[in-house]
């Protein structure tokens, strides 16, 4: 599978897809690359007249990059039935820098563990000069969408 | 390592992943880990991480699915752990 076939297959919508690009992908981590554009809509609010990227939207691109990019990976064949998702279960995450429209940003993730369909990756990410944005560990599961 | 002892190392591998205090002190063979402990699915597998890691053995998925209660874990664990000794 080629790194812009797995993006591809990421469920998100267009207003919540938060990878560029997926530059690497192997069994032990992904690295991928986001932009958050001026004209995302939460810079409006978020804060009033001071924009600065959500805490919990650096966490959602660690996830989709870090942990989401290689489940796909890892699972191939699995996930192409569509019944299928992948969700997140825990985070534990420090932040270190603030994200200002505009900027761009590099996500690796390195494999903790993937066992009974939970993924488990140490992630971080950094800005354009190589400084450490926000770092920690994600977990992710693989679940039935019918099930409850 | 006897039954009761397998119970008391279970408890101190599945403690940091509930609330439940009251539960985890009355824990027995019948305790359930989803409607008793609380522990949800993701966290149940780090329960069975540490399981193996614990009684240095291995689970397979097949056996991961039956281990929902105290007393199923402790039946996966003798099995494995048997099975090792006759290797």
């Amino acid at each position: 599978m080629t790194n812009s076939q797995i993006i591809e297959k990421l469920p998100y919508g267009k207003s919540f897809l938060f990878v560029d690009e997926l530059l690497q992908v192997d069994q032990n981590g992904a690295k991928g690359t986001f932009t958050f554009g001026k004209d995302l809509t939460f810079f409006e609010s978020h804060f009033k007249d001071n924009p600065v990227t959500p805490a919990v939207i650096l966490t959602e691109t660690m996830a989709q990059i870090g942990l989401v990019c290689l489940g796909i990976f890892l699972l191939k064949d699995a996930l192409t039935k569509n019944d299928m998702g992948f969700v997140m279960t825990s985070n534990v995450i420090d932040f270190l820098k603030p994200v200002y429209p505009g900027e761009q940003v590099w996500v690796s993730s390195e494999k903790i563990y993937f066992r009974f369909n939970k993924l488990s990756c140490k992630v971080k990410m950094e800005n354009a000069n190589g400084d450490l944005v926000c770092k920690g560990t994600i977990s992710g599961m693989l679940i039935s969408k019918h099930n409850g | 390592m006897n039954r009761n002892e397998i119970i008391e190392a279970i408890k101190l591998i599945v403690k940091p992943y509930t609330e439940d205090v009251a539960a985890l002190e009355s824990i027995n063979e019948s305790t359930d880990f989803i409607k008793d402990l609380k522990i949800n699915s993701a966290n149940l597998v780090d329960v069975v991480l540490d399981v193996e890691e614990k009684f240095s053995i291995e689970i397979d998925n097949e056996s991961m699915a039956k281990m929902l209660t105290v007393e199923a874990t402790i039946a996966i664990i003798e099995e494995k752990m048997n099975s090792n000794a006759g290797k």
